[in-house]
């Protein structure tokens, strides 16, 4: 038990403030505080929290108690004459002097804090996590694995406006992914955040950890989870239309487990690349193409291709979608620069590209013909 | 003495209708001017907040879409900002200043003249987008927020709109400032020396400074965005070798003190109004100076505790920490100055002095948070959280704002010479002091619980606060059409003022009869 720890158990008991203290189940979903998270830093994180908040409830006490007392006995109608005194450079200097030493009882442990927080060195796994407008792309840089992550179908349903779908019925609303990121238990895992248009914040709560993803720049940061589960984080800087929905899902497992995952998705990786080349149906492509819609396009371009003019242009009719294919492929696979059309070519395979591709240009009334992953390499 | 009385006659001679108001130069009808110029802003961007509660009301989308909530919340922050706390400081001082230090008029009364009219313009070329997608709500005004972080900023179609915008309100502020220290320099009565102006009038000073050393900066940033979009340039491209944080430096540079704008002269109301109700002198005049010359020097050298989770090495987080948590003792210097003011005083609960005492609780509250988000390690949680948005809706609402409100109680007699209805006026503030607490308090618990900001639609469990937050903020919007009526109400009648208005008010703006004069102190006032 560390030092604050320590003083903050006694000022808790002192003050009664159990109640700021954590939850209790009769408050379940009326939340109050931060929570202590599952690692060390997250847990020194909440305990300064509590010092600084017992600290000012405190003062607060204190300096509102006077104001208080003098609202209620210096009041005019209760026959009070006033005094006149005024300047005193003794009570100046004293109440200039006890906030000074409140600082920096405040600023040691803060201090230590933040140098364990900063140092990333020794680090058992490292991920490249990439921010992306709306999802995260995760890359394993010693495991080769890497995938994007984003919001899962069901949240991503029934956050349409009008959906009619009622969000109680969805589990962890706005806080499920496609596909989460595995990491082992009890070892240091280092996050390199950056990212590939705007700034996005990459923030699980419960790891104590949130670092900007901003272009140009790599950031480095960690944690070391020491309970398995899943935690659940969110976006925290704004990136746009769809800034509220881009969540992070950890899960925390063994290393026996974590194991396993890293060579599930090795073979997945591989099986996937030999599957990318091979030519296939119009059935195939439309039904591929149809799911690589709903996870990347969807968000601007809409369910019915109808879009959100003048931003997010229709694709149902559209000169594009409907005229000549190296066009169409050029935009999905380059991006429009300038606007928030991205790049494609590093977020989708060739067979991903191909099918998405036809099926914009076979749906919502559009009939403009197929497009092969052969086609797609050439054209990158 | 005949002369005098002709040209004194002439004076009051003023072209009535529109032409009064675009034409004029004298300080009271600009002042006027403004602070109607910010109410309205203020309704505007009150409506706006509106439609962002009624949107968290409930999870699920069933309001907007998540594009026009962005544009909300930037549209709310800016419109807040440089329309409505600003203006309203402005307008104060173009009022109170002259008043207070014995002066006729501003220093340069057409420059005052032309530094407001710039703002209607400035103000529809901000809104104009808004209107300009075909119907409402696919609007395509900004909806980067309204801090406009590069690189998202970038991808706005209609940027120009937004940095001509921004140049001309910067251009009013810098106007405005050099008025106001042009004024304050060289108009003050014989005999008024620095230390014996009204605190009011010392915060406006320190405040102009403020101004003209950061809004070149910002008018620098967003030069560098206009260029950068349509010229060619990288300044903040990481692509063409720019940096997208050097813009965060460049506009919290400007962005702190900012906020330091729009809370000094509330100091400086609050300053005037507990004496006066507390009949007792200010407890420590001087302190109280320095401790805003010392809070405007630190806000030039914090600016980075807005963005601890860039990245920065942690020398440099070490230092914005230590130097942020700094600003607690002055401000705790002027919090503990109000509390001995109000020590054994006499006091009474007019509606200007509640208005100046809920200030001094729920800004004490905001500075609080202040000082736990200045904690670099805890600000890695907190940052980008409702906590945030709570800890500055503090500052700058039950700050700022009822500060301002404050002041139209507190000198509104003064202005019409007509007293307001006491009994409304206290329903307006008790209703608004409950219900602002409901609408920001919870919003603490969200941040801390794990929400972040800026988002339109969240996970389940944080329904029951944001639920809570927005029927607070429902009355709290609805009870400053109270304020409106309570205002017209006044102008348009009520009971004669005296011209003290206070018993005992301080300062020379109570000498002369009220409504005041479209001129006063023609000749300059004796002070002793």
């Amino acid at each position: 038990m560390s030092a604050i720890q320590t003083i903050n158990k006694k000022l808790v008991g002192f003050f009664c403030l159990a109640l700021l203290a954590g939850p209790t189940s009769a408050w379940a979903d009326y939340a109050l505080n931060m929570t202590k998270g599952v690692t060390k830093i997250s847990e020194e994180v909440y305990d300064l929290h509590m010092l600084v908040l017992i600290i000012c409830t405190v003062v607060g006490i204190g300096v509102f108690g006077v104001i208080i007392y003098s609202l209620i006995n210096h009041r005019k109608s209760k026959g009070a004459v006033a005094a006149q005194f005024h300047e005193s450079t003794t009570v100046e200097v004293i109440w200039t002097t006890i906030p000074l030493v409140i600082l920096i009882l405040i600023a040691i442990p803060a201090t230590g804090t933040l140098l364990k927080i900063e140092d990333s060195s020794d680090a058992d796994v490292t991920i490249k996590v990439t921010g992306w407008q709306w999802k995260w792309q995760y890359d394993y840089l010693d495991e080769n694995v890497s995938f994007f992550s984003s919001l899962s179908e069901a949240s991503n349903k029934a956050r349409q406006r009008d959906s009619g779908i009622n969000v109680y019925d969805v589990k962890h609303y706005l806080l499920s992914v496609n596909e989460p990121i595995v990491v082992p238990v009890n070892k240091k895992v280092r996050i390199l955040t950056t990212s590939n248009d705007v700034i996005h914040a990459w923030w699980v709560p419960a790891l104590g950890l949130k670092r900007d993803a901003i272009p140009g720049y790599i950031n480095e940061s960690w944690f070391k989870a020491e309970k398995t589960g899943t935690y659940r984080g969110q976006c925290a800087e704004l990136c746009g239309k769809d800034h509220g929905f881009m969540p992070i899902v950890v899960e925390v497992v063994d290393q026996d487990k974590y194991k396993q995952w890293v060579v599930a998705k090795q073979e997945q990786a591989i099986a996937e690349a030999a599957a990318s080349g091979k030519a296939m149906s119009k059935s195939e492509l439309m039904a591929r193409g149809e799911k690589v819609y709903k996870g990347n396009c969807m968000a601007c371009h809409q369910d019915k291709g109808q879009g959100l003019p003048p931003m997010f242009p229709a694709l149902a009719g559209s000169k594009i979608a409907t005229g000549p294919v190296k066009a169409h492929m050029d935009i999905v696979i380059h991006g429009k620069p300038g606007t928030a059309m991205q790049a494609f070519a590093q977020q989708l395979n060739d067979a991903d590209l191909a099918a998405v591709i036809t099926y914009e240009r076979n749906s919502w009334g559009n009939s403009a013909g197929m497009v092969q992953p052969s086609d797609v390499k050439a054209a990158r | 003495m005949s002369t005098a009385t002709a040209t004194h006659d002439q004076h009051d001679h003023h072209p009535t209708g529109i032409t009064r108001w675009l034409f004029t130069t004298n300080h009271k009808d600009i002042g006027t001017l403004y602070l109607w110029f910010s109410f309205i802003m203020l309704l505007t961007g009150g409506a706006m907040a509106m439609v962002i509660r009624a949107e968290l009301l409930y999870p699920g989308m069933q309001v907007v879409d998540p594009n026009f909530f962005n544009m909300m919340t930037t549209m709310h922050g800016l419109i807040m900002v440089f329309g409505a706390i600003m203006p309203a400081t402005v307008g104060l001082a173009n009022w109170l200043i002259p008043m207070m230090i014995g002066a006729p008029d501003m220093a340069l009364p057409r420059m005052n003249n032309w530094s407001f009219w710039i703002l209607p313009f400035a103000a529809l070329m901000l809104v104009a987008p808004m209107f300009m997608g075909g119907n409402f709500s696919s609007g395509q005004g900004p909806a980067f927020g309204w801090t406009f972080y590069q690189p998202l900023s970038g991808q706005y179609d209609k940027l120009a709109f937004f940095i001509f915008a921004v140049h001309l309100l910067g251009l009013s502020s810098i106007m405005g400032s050099i008025n106001i220290i042009a004024t304050i320099l060289n108009m003050r009565a014989p005999g008024m020396t620095l230390m014996k102006m009204p605190l009011f009038v010392w915060t406006w000073l320190i405040t102009a400074f403020l101004l003209i050393a950061v809004m070149p900066v910002l008018a620098g940033a967003v030069t560098m965005m206009l260029t950068d979009k349509y010229f060619g340039t990288s300044f903040f491209h990481a692509a063409g070798g720019g940096d997208p944080v050097l813009f965060q430096h460049v506009f919290w540079f400007f962005g702190h003190p900012e906020v330091y704008i729009m809370i000094l002269p509330a100091f400086g109301i609050v300053s005037q109004i507990i004496p006066t109700f507390s009949r007792k002198p200010l407890f420590g005049y001087a302190s109280m100076v320095y401790a805003t010359a010392a809070i405007a020097f630190l806000s030039f050298i914090v600016w980075a505790h807005h963005m601890f989770t860039v990245g920065m090495p942690v020398a440099g987080e070490l230092y914005f920490m230590y130097a942020t948590v700094m600003i607690a003792v002055p401000t705790a210097v002027k919090v503990f100055n109000g509390t001995a003011t109000m020590w054994k005083g006499s006091l009474t609960f007019e509606t200007p002095m509640l208005w100046a005492v809920a200030f001094v609780f729920l800004f004490t509250i905001g500075g609080f948070t202040g000082l736990m988000l200045g904690v670099a390690p805890a600000d890695f949680q907190y940052h980008d959280t409702y906590f945030v948005v709570a800890h500055f809706h503090y500052v700058l609402v039950t700050g700022a704002l009822f500060a301002i409100i404050a002041a139209v109680y507190y000198w509104l007699p003064k202005w019409t010479g007509h007293m307001y209805d006491e009994k409304l006026a206290k329903i307006h503030f008790w209703v608004s002091a409950i219900s602002v607490n409901v609408l920001f308090f919870p919003q603490h618990f969200l941040g801390l619980a794990g929400m972040p900001r800026r988002i339109p639609d969240y996970a389940v469990q944080f329904a029951d606060w944001n639920f809570v937050s927005s029927i607070g903020g429902f009355v709290f919007g609805l009870s400053q059409i109270l304020f409106l009526f309570i205002v017209i109400k006044t102008i348009r009648g009520g009971a004669k003022a005296t011209d003290r208005v206070w018993d005992s008010a301080d300062g020379l703006e109570w000498t002369v009869p009220s409504p005041a004069p479209y001129h006063t102190f023609e000749t300059a006032p004796e002070i002793k």
